[in-house]
């Protein structure tokens, strides 16, 4: 099957920073994204886990999107510059997909 | 008067504390009780709705005052003023950066509604009378605080680079904050309970009235499981001067709702239920706030002070402290 050569970027952010960065995300053009929990894990401020909180300050969630490659290197800095003084991880990793008219 | 001795040991021998402690225990034994995220949310949504409905039934029934006004107004005036309080606390006696000072200040001039809540079955179950409308009083304080917390960041960082830029105020954020879940559905309740009437109350009450005690002793055990993991892994972050703080700033909190209430005139089970309010420290709205607005500041500080020391303090010794100097007026 033949495939195509495109960018996957994950972010992961606090939860209260969500619709900040999905509004951000619709601003830059990205045709889709998903949002998914993340359900526990530890960095640089220790372990953490989502389990029993009812706030969302302590919680971190994942946008995946796929992009093409030539607008992947503009997201990311307009991206970063957004959330670089905020709990989270930006990468930027290397994906084949069937359908090239989607992103 | 009841002694403080009699008190204190109705209160940690609720099924309530004792929920919370056995929270707090199993967590720190590391064991792999839990409550599932989903769950936890679906609680605080039926309590803080229970809560709304009960307070707003009850002034709807004891019809609307000037001592409601002047507690509003009041409770407003102590969120705001709260946080300079303890911001200068932690300026005088820790080096904590400004904006974390700033933010946890902001949390401690909001409100913890469990808090309330478990304060509310006490005075009830001691048979203190309280005046209806303290609800509304804990919605109205739940904001102000992070206007001030704001306020106190952006004023230091114009002292200090090191927090220069660092405060994110405008006007979706203050949107957010004023729409934020348990505001919205604490105000909506509220109102809700105003206009029921009886029949209305009484349809509801097989759920809303009832089983509240249960909910709410399954609901602090997830708050002890939550409080225990954070003394677990935060109190490392903690400097002794800090962890002070986070045991005499409700004191001090208390001590200025203890004023107002004597001021206001408020019953009994009134004045400690504002003590209670001004002693709590918020774990909600505030620290949503404070992630969007001040990232710089850390979270794990705030959180661990609101939740692992202030909210347990509060839950097993400040309410019988607040009500047994509530009853000395």
């Amino acid at each position: 099957m033949k495939t195509y050569a495109k960018k996957r970027m994950e972010i992961i952010i606090e939860a209260p920073f969500l619709n900040r960065l999905l509004d951000h995300l619709d601003q830059q053009g990205v045709h889709g994204y998903t949002v998914v929990p993340a359900i526990a894990g530890k960095g640089h401020g220790g372990n953490w886990s989502r389990d029993g909180l009812v706030s969302d300050a302590g919680r971190l969630v994942m946008v995946i999107c796929i992009l093409d490659p030539s607008d992947a290197s503009t997201l990311l800095e307009s991206t970063y510059a957004q959330m670089s003084n905020r709990i989270g991880i930006v990468s930027l990793g290397d994906v084949e997909v069937v359908r090239n008219d989607h992103f | 008067m009841t002694s403080f001795i009699e008190l204190a040991s109705a209160n940690l021998l609720s099924p309530m504390v004792l929920f919370f402690v056995l929270g707090v225990v199993a967590a720190l034994l590391r064991s792999s009780l839990s409550v599932p995220e989903a769950v936890a949310k679906a609680l605080s949504i039926y309590l803080i709705m229970a809560i709304g409905l009960k307070g707003g039934h009850e002034v709807a029934l004891a019809g609307i005052s000037a001592s409601l006004v002047y507690a509003l107004l009041a409770g407003v005036i102590l969120s705001f003023l709260l946080p300079l309080l303890a911001y200068g606390a932690l300026r005088a006696t820790t080096k904590l950066p400004a904006v974390d000072r700033a933010s946890i200040a902001a949390h401690y001039g909001s409100i913890s509604i469990v808090t309330f809540l478990a304060a509310v079955e006490v005075i009830r179950g001691l048979g203190y009378g309280a005046e209806g409308y303290m609800v509304a009083v804990a919605a109205v304080m739940e904001v102000p605080a992070i206007l001030s917390g704001l306020w106190l960041a952006a004023r230091s960082s114009g002292h200090s680079d090191a927090t220069a830029g660092a405060v994110g105020v405008d006007r979706t954020l203050l949107r957010e904050v004023m729409l934020n879940g348990s505001i919205v559905l604490l105000v909506g309740a509220f109102l809700i309970g105003a206009v029921i009437g009886d029949k209305g109350m009484s349809a509801v009450a097989p759920l809303i009235v009832d089983p509240f005690k249960g909910v709410l002793c399954i609901f602090l055990l997830d708050m002890g499981l939550v409080a225990g993991r954070g003394l677990r892994d935060g109190w490392r972050k903690i400097t002794p001067a800090v962890l002070l703080f986070g045991l005499y700033m409700p004191l001090l909190g208390a001590g200025a709702g203890w004023l107002s209430g004597f001021a206001l005139g408020l019953q009994t089970g009134g004045v400690a239920l504002l003590m209670v309010l001004c002693a709590s420290a918020s774990y909600i709205a505030v620290p949503a706030a404070m992630r969007l607005a001040l990232p710089d500041a850390n979270p794990s500080i705030s959180l661990t002070l609101a939740l692992g020391l202030t909210f347990p303090f509060n839950l097993t010794i400040g309410i019988p402290i607040y009500i047994a100097a509530a009853s000395l007026i």
